[in-house]
């Protein structure tokens, strides 16, 4: 095995260490944004879908908690599940919900709105976060808003694709993650091939 | 005098339902897939021995084991 490929097969641990660092600065969040720009910037330059084929971190912990050490019950997914209405959905919803949080990023910084403390699940349940507020008084209130939004989305996403590796193949997130189906989407809108 | 006939298992992708993860590249012993321009996985038919692993791992089943004659 190459040295090369050897260090592409570790990538897990820089998902596991994204979440442990948000744990305790939330500002490590803004790290996660790696994971956007990437990916796109990777299939709209002709490298295609290499990030979720050798480098996507959440792909590898899967398979390693899922395949490797067998946490998985192994079940096939649910046809609507890989269905495209629901794929291309999820990817229409997740992109609002960023949106919505890109949104309460700019209350902040306007100063219409007030620094929310929480990494809010599911998009529905606050759950208190202010340990990780490390910011110093010099760092705008809006980029701590911001990550704490990303880190919700980041970490919400998270649980979803471990419950999906729980019960269904280990790798079933990858089915509806919605960057894996923005940079399909946008292999197939260069290739000319039917979405 | 009959002539046998052996019977090989190879991986097939149905493109429709491939997401292009890559699950399948990463687990074949023989590197038989590769993924076609970011869309679908292609099994290469002179490599693949049959041994189901992609089948197995594939998250949204689109890979399946047909028989060759």
């Amino acid at each position: 095995m190459s040295v090369s490929r050897s260090w592409k097969d570790k990538m897990w641990i820089s998902s596991l260490f994204y979440f442990s660092l948000g744990f305790f600065n939330i500002m490590f969040a803004w790290l996660g944004m790696i994971c956007f720009v990437i990916p796109i910037l990777m299939s709209m330059s002709g490298r295609e879908k290499t990030f979720c084929n050798s480098y996507c971190g959440r792909g590898q912990l899967f398979t390693l908690l899922g395949s490797r050490k067998k946490i998985s019950l192994n079940m096939d997914l649910p046809a609507f599940l890989k269905s495209k209405w629901f794929r291309y959905g999820f990817l229409l919803f997740f992109m609002v919900m960023f949106i919505n949080m890109l949104f309460a990023t700019w209350t902040v910084f306007s100063g219409s709105g007030s620094l929310n403390e929480a990494v809010r699940l599911f998009w529905t349940f606050d759950v208190p976060w202010e340990w990780a507020n490390r910011a110093g008084e010099g760092i705008p209130l809006w980029t701590v808003q911001f990550a704490y939004g990303f880190y919700s989305l980041m970490l919400t996403s998270l649980i979803l694709g471990l419950l999906s590796m729980l019960i269904f193949k280990p790798r079933s997130w990858c089915v509806y993650c919605p960057m894996g189906t923005a940079t399909q989407i946008i292999c197939k809108i260069k290739e000319g091939e039917k979405l | 005098m009959a002539i046998s006939v052996k019977k090989r298992r190879q991986a097939r992708v149905l493109h429709q339902d491939c997401v292009a993860c890559g699950a399948c590249v990463n687990v074949c012993p023989i590197s038989a897939i590769s993924i076609y321009k970011g869309i679908w996985a292609d099994v290469d038919p002179k490599k693949c021995i049959g041994c189901s692993k992609c089948e197995r791992i594939c998250p949204p089943s689109a890979i399946t084991m047909g028989v060759l004659e």
